[in-house]
């Protein structure tokens, strides 16, 4: 007999019928997720759990890197705290999946090396775990010091707790507990039933990432919706993506300058991001995009004028941009800070489920916009960049790579913008959601694939809805990245990575 | 040095003169001036659709603490709601930041409810600690570009600094997330006094979206006194400075 293991679909697509996920038992999802997971052109997107009509539903999505689809398949058990042999022994990348679904629903997965909570969400499943009693590692030793960080930290960042253990300068093991600015947004949007409000607060999940989340919600309502937006609309999202990717980035070289006292890297960054979020602000009204993205719609097509000056100002900051990371990437002195610092194996990257920027300087190609292409990236080809060394000096120098590849995409995507019929049209607030369905849908965000993802009712309402921010896998890779280096050496390698606290704690 | 030479060439003098009076892109949504002539219809028209209940469904009137600037209401009703470009709309009576229907008047603080030792002690010298109680990143973002070499509110003597000890006053954004609670009440505590509170951004001035979600707890600013509010979805850095400067009596 055979049994269909899994659907597939493609990324920005039409929306899963429920009844179309193959149900299997656990031994065989096991075996499956345990099979799937040892090509390395396969990662796990997401595994979460949600009750529908009193059962305990898990679904899993696999993304098949070479075939440009997503497995998705499920597995039941019934309510009563079940016990389930852990995949995280087997597939370390699904080591905080598994806590999350311990953490919400009491799950208990047998041999899960470290089943620590997630971010103590208000409605998980022991309260009598709290922020205060978090299980950090220890050890007994006379040698051995431990250093904590946070969760407030000395400059305007977000907060989380680094808890390292030391020898003398050199860390031996880091670990990162977050929860902090958990805010309940996914109870939020079932909660919050309108289409604006849902929105808003799709933009405030990370609001360095707003038009990255922003898109993902909106592409997953058209999902649900099954409604494909016009070519011209699609294009606006891309270029809107392509402008926040560049603005973070130069953002973050700024940054990792300051933190190495190079003054004028740190402040001609600085300069060259506002001319480039002024450029957002000039578009839409905000600096970070938010009102811009909407579903079916947009209260702000771009309109020629916005056009030309965003290619002016894209080319005089691609120039200024190259003369800086020219200075930056050659100078001795710097240089010394940033290669070999904060190495991460490829061996290491693709054991933790790394995505986005982290898993590209490992020399892993993973992004969305190749990939699993959405929007109009599905047209329009994107060069991915990789890079290998998995030090801090690849993680600046893919920020520098992505800025000049982001540049040529803008160029490219105007030139076809305008050959686009200028019809405008207004954001759509009622579209009618399909029944008993799952919506999928990703993004490559600047940090790297973002999912959302809803299952909806017999009513076509939104039953649960699940955000994955690509932190969420990342985070490990930083407390695998500072071992073995210079406790010194831990805000560089934080900044190299430049994680959202909020994206993790939703 | 050829190279470093030509950076600073293309640079240029970057810091904004006056912060004042410097204007941002006309789309940029500040103070809303509204028609005092709405219609009970229109008014509750606008009101259904605001996100976050900041329109007063019987005045008509906008809540900038509550406002997260996404514009709606002004789409449905283009002819009497308008956001102006007025990026100066910070104080530190919680009212003033209701618009009323039919006003043009600027935001401004209210000077005798101002503390006599805040400008006493702050005018030359302010040094604030931020705290990020569960806030998306974004205002964090824009208070970091405060002190870049663009705005660079370090020339009045307004800094950031790393400890709560070296701190004159904390800075919250986000809507108060539970699990931040302890962590925000411990740096209060750390910073000596006088000390003075300020809210920056519409999560931290009502929760914003975020309101009555059980994952945030706002008794802390239930049971302190706050300095100033600050609006803004991100709060705009000029926002910040200006609201700041008159804070601590530095003028123009």
């Amino acid at each position: 007999m055979n049994q269909k293991l899994y659907s597939e679909v493609k990324n920005n697509s039409f929306p899963l019928d429920l009844k179309e996920i193959p149900v299997l038992k656990y031994d065989l999802f096991y075996e499956q997720v345990s099979l799937l997971l040892k090509n390395e052109a396969k990662h796990c997107v997401v595994y979460y759990g949600v009750v529908i009509s009193g059962i305990l539903k898990f679904y899993c999505y696999i993304a098949d890197d070479n075939n440009k689809s997503i497995a998705v398949f499920s597995h039941e058990q019934n309510m009563n705290k079940p016990e389930l042999k852990s995949l995280t022994t087997v597939c370390p990348q699904l080591q905080i999946f598994e806590r999350e679904i311990h953490e919400n629903f009491g799950v208990e997965f047998n041999d899960h090396p470290w089943l620590k909570p997630v971010r103590y969400s208000y409605d998980r499943f022991d309260k009598s775990k709290t922020i205060e009693n978090y299980p950090f590692y220890s050890i007994e030793s006379e040698e051995l010091h431990e250093v904590g960080v946070g969760p407030v930290h000395a400059g305007i960042i977000e907060p989380g707790h680094f808890r390292f253990i030391c020898n003398g300068e050199k860390v031996l093991h880091l670990e990162i507990q977050l929860g902090y600015q958990h805010r309940g947004i996914e109870k939020l949007f079932i909660e919050r039933k309108d289409s604006l409000q849902r929105c808003i607060l799709s933009e405030s999940i990370a609001g360095d990432t707003s038009i990255g989340h922003a898109l993902a919600h909106s592409q997953l309502i058209e999902s649900l919706a099954a409604v494909e937006v016009s070519e011209k609309l699609q294009i606006e999202r891309c270029i809107a993506l392509e402008l926040e990717r560049i603005a973070v980035h130069i953002g973050d070289t700024a940054a990792l300058c300051g933190d190495v006292a190079y003054q004028l890297g740190q402040v001609v960054s600085e300069a060259l991001r506002t001319l480039i979020i002024n450029t957002t602000q000039l578009w839409c009204g905000n600096r970070f995009g938010k009102g811009l993205v909407r579903p079916g719609g947009s209260n702000f097509p771009l309109s020629n004028d916005v056009a030309e000056e965003m290619l002016r100002v894209i080319k005089d900051v691609d120039r200024r941009f190259c003369e800086v990371t020219e200075c930056i990437y050659s100078l001795p002195s710097l240089l010394a800070r940033f290669e070999d610092i904060g190495k991460v194996t490829k061996q290491q990257a693709l054991m933790t489920g790394a995505v986005g920027m982290a898993a590209r300087t490992c020399d892993i190609p993973r992004d969305i916009r190749v990939t699993h292409p959405f929007q109009f990236y599905r047209t329009y080809p994107v060069q991915q960049v990789t890079l290998e060394t998995g030090d801090v000096f690849a993680r600046g120098m893919q920020r520098n790579l992505e800025v000049r590849e982001s540049v040529k995409i803008l160029g490219g995507l105007i030139e076809i913008w305008r050959q686009k019929e200028k019809k405008i049209i207004k954001p759509v607030y009622n579209y009618e959601l399909k029944q008993n369905s799952v919506g999928i849908s990703i993004v490559e965000g600047w940090r790297g694939e973002i999912c959302h993802t809803a299952v909806s009712d017999n009513d076509g309402n939104i039953l649960h809805y699940k955000v994955k921010d690509p932190s969420i896998h990342n985070w490990m890779v930083l407390a695998l990245a500072v071992r073995n280096q210079e406790i010194s050496d831990f805000p560089i390698c934080n900044k190299s990575f430049n994680l959202s606290y909020c994206g993790n704690d939703l | 040095m050829l190279k470093e030479i030509k950076v600073l060439k293309s640079h240029g003098r970057q810091y904004i003169k006056n912060l004042r009076t410097q204007p941002v892109s006309g789309l940029f949504r500040g103070r809303p001036v509204i028609s005092g002539d709405m219609t009970i219809q229109e008014i509750e028209n606008v009101s259904a659709i605001c996100p976050v209940m900041a329109i007063d469904n019987r005045s008509g009137s906008i809540d900038l603490g509550r406002c997260t600037f996404c514009k709606e209401c002004s789409f449905l009703l283009p002819e009497k709601i308008r956001f102006t470009n007025d990026y100066r709309i910070t104080s530190n009576l919680r009212e003033t930041l209701v618009i009323k229907p039919g006003s043009e008047n600027p935001v401004r603080l209210e000077e005798t409810i101002v503390r006599k030792e805040i400008r006493k002690l702050f005018k030359s010298a302010l040094k604030l600690r931020q705290v990020s109680a569960g806030g998306d990143n974004s205002t964090e973002l824009e208070l970091n570009a405060c002190g870049n070499v663009n705005f660079d509110m370090g020339r009045y003597g307004i800094e950031f600094v790393a400890s709560p000890r070296h701190a004159d006053g904390i800075v919250i954004t986000g809507p108060l997330s539970r699990n931040m609670a302890e962590a925000l009440e411990i740096t209060y505590n750390a910073v000596p006094s006088p000390k003075i509170i300020i809210l920056a951004g519409t999560d931290a001035i009502s929760g914003g979206i975020f309101e009555g979600s059980p994952a945030i707890d706002r008794s802390f600013i239930e049971q302190n006194n706050i300095d100033l509010y600050i609006p803004g979805n991100p709060v705009h850095p000029l926002t910040f400075i200006n609201g700041v400067m008159d804070l601590i009596g530095i003028t123009p």
